[in-house]
């Protein structure tokens, strides 16, 4: 008798020509990816590249309209439950009851992974200190600030000690320093062994989080890597940014023309790629040439992704 | 800090019956309006009992003598009863899966755990079967008092009571999984439920309706918890025609259920 071979136990997703159409539209246009245990993945792209559906289709909600998909070794249109229970998920939009209290969320949360009442009970208090909640255990949900509402759904995504955590846009519409208070929290995630696969079109996010993403772009992967091996294959070390005191950016390309490696010409600035960005600047100078400020920076995900799509992350 | 430990444990199972903290869930929220919902059960039977069986009871008694010789007061007090129920089944089955879709998205997060569409519908429509039953045994409890009853039998009316409500609840799933806007709401209660309301025999006899109306009255669920319920609570039930009557609701909660099941997937699922 021959043995099925055991698929590998920390390969915890795969998909090989993943696909999902709506119709005449293809949201996701049959991408292959693979995520390791422990390791922090991320999806980086535009609104409507096709992520959350991705996340949709691994969280075992949205049935996949083409190619394979398996998580934990296992296929989501047969084992959609027994798979579910494995994941935590943090939807795009908060799913919270804001009638109920904070403790009551994760207890009925819990129960809905089958734990019993007192061991979703000693678990909710373990993650309300993990999500810095304990001062607002008994109070509404409706009430907290959005960063707070945030900290509870991943708080709430842990209840069952999952062995993934999907995150779909995590930080979206917080303000800078609530996306802080979540950073640390995943990253403290993300040492202790979680597997984190998120979505986000924050390219700071992905390069705070991620140790390995994929860039998509209408429901296609244009590129996969760690954060500093994209950049370093996608773009120059640096980067010079000039404005102009003009309403057509482009006008000023010829003039640079042949400084440094590369040119982007976006709405209201120039992009000069280069491996020095000072020695640009003072080539742009000895040319005549007066930017209204010029600024010299590292190359970022964000450059990255306007090379590879001539646009930009976010509009 | 454990809270961010992984631990070998075995990974956690969908309970034996994943319906019960869905159930638990429903249960959970009411316990922040149990009491004005309560209030309003104990009020509305008597609002009623007041007005129809009392008010226009006395009216009616005096110039026709009852209903077919029957005290107004408990002619129309089964048929109220199965009507209540409907309302009752229509509040708890309308907004409150909508919002679940749509606002607070209490399906999604359902449905993200182990969770599985049956144990949504199984656990929700279990939540308004006991919202239904207590409604029911309060206005039964309001009524006997006022000597609405003249026969034990009428205890057989709570368990019918119950199907007719969800003889409603079940298909209302369905229609409230596939509203866009809250908009429907008001066209399917006035228009569809304040209708069945007047003309499914619960102040009058349905053949005293035109000839044309009649058959239509026959096709809802009301018409036969009504019946049912007066003849339990006349105390001479015809058996054979309140089994009728009992299968026909069972028919139609089946056929609700399953067009929530296609309903609640193509929605929750795509």
């Amino acid at each position: 008798m021959q043995h099925v071979t055991d698929p590998d136990p920390d390969l915890m997703l795969q998909a090989m020509g993943l696909t999902k159409t709506f119709g005449d539209f293809t949201a996701v246009d049959g991408i292959d990816f693979a995520v390791q245990r422990g390791e922090s993945f991320g999806f980086l792209g535009p609104n409507g590249a096709g992520k959350s559906c991705t996340m949709k289709m691994v969280g075992c909600v949205s049935p996949a309209s083409g190619g394979v998909l398996r998580v934990f070794g296992q296929d989501p249109a047969t084992h959609g439950p027994q798979i579910r229970a494995r994941l935590g998920v943090v939807p795009q939009k908060d799913t919270l009851d804001e009638e109920l209290t904070v403790e009551e969320n994760l207890w009925i949360y819990g129960r809905y992974f089958g734990l019993s009442r007192s061991e979703v009970r000693s678990r909710a208090m373990e993650l309300l200190d993990f999500a810095q909640l304990t001062d607002r255990a008994t109070s509404k949900v409706e009430p907290l600030s959005g960063g707070m509402k945030r900290r509870l759904t991943i708080a709430r995504s842990l209840i069952s000690r999952p062995e993934i955590l999907l995150l779909d846009e995590p930080t979206t519409g917080l303000d800078p320093q609530a996306r802080h208070v979540l950073w640390d929290r995943l990253f403290r995630l993300k040492r202790s062994g979680v597997t984190l696969v998120l979505t986000t079109h924050y390219m700071d996010e992905a390069e705070q989080l991620c140790d390995r993403l994929v860039v998509m772009d209408h429901g296609k992967i244009v590129a996969e890597g760690s954060p500093r091996a994209l950049i370093t294959e996608y773009s120059t070390r640096e980067v010079l940014e000039l404005r102009f005191d003009t309403d057509d950016h482009g006008l000023h390309g010829d003039a640079i023309a042949g400084i440094g490696e590369r040119i982007e010409v976006l709405p209201d600035r120039l992009l000069v790629y280069t491996e020095d960005g000072d020695a640009a600047a003072a080539a742009v100078h000895m040319r005549g040439i007066e930017p209204l400020s010029s600024l010299v920076r590292r190359s970022t995900l964000e450059d990255v992704f306007l090379h590879l799509t001539g646009r930009t992350l976010v509009d | 800090m454990s809270a961010t430990t992984v631990t070998p444990t075995p990974p956690p199972r969908p309970g034996p019956a994943p319906w019960r903290p869905v159930f638990g869930s429903w249960a959970t929220a009411y316990k922040r309006t149990w009491r004005g919902s309560i209030f309003g059960r104990f009020l509305s039977p008597v609002l009623f009992l007041l007005s129809m069986g009392l008010g226009l009871g006395n009216l009616v008694n005096k110039s026709a003598g009852g209903v077919g010789g029957v005290p107004y007061l408990q002619f129309v007090v089964p048929g109220i009863l199965a009507a209540q129920a409907m309302w009752v089944a229509m509040g708890e089955s309308s907004y409150p899966v909508f919002g679940a879709i749509r606002w607070n998205r209490k399906y999604h997060a359902m449905l993200a755990a182990p969770i599985r569409i049956d144990d949504i519908l199984l656990g929700h429509l279990a939540y308004v079967a006991v919202q239904i039953t207590g409604a029911t045994a309060i206005f039964m409890g309001v009524a006997a008092l006022f000597g609405s009853f003249s026969s034990w039998w009428v205890l057989l009316a709570l368990p019918i009571t119950v199907l007719t409500g969800m003889a409603f609840a079940a298909p209302v799933f369905a229609f409230s999984a596939t509203q866009e806007s809250a908009d429907g709401f008001n066209i399917l209660f006035r228009f569809i439920m304040t209708p069945l309301f007047l003309f499914s025999g619960v102040f009058f006899p349905v053949d005293k309706l035109p000839a044309f109306l009649r058959p239509i009255a026959w096709v809802t669920p009301l018409w036969h918890g009504v019946e049912a319920n007066r003849s339990l609570a006349l105390g001479s039930p015809d058996v054979a025609s309140v089994l009728g009557h009992t299968a026909y609701l069972v028919a139609v909660i089946g056929t609700g259920a399953w067009l929530a099941h296609r309903a609640f997937t193509k929605r929750l699922v795509v």
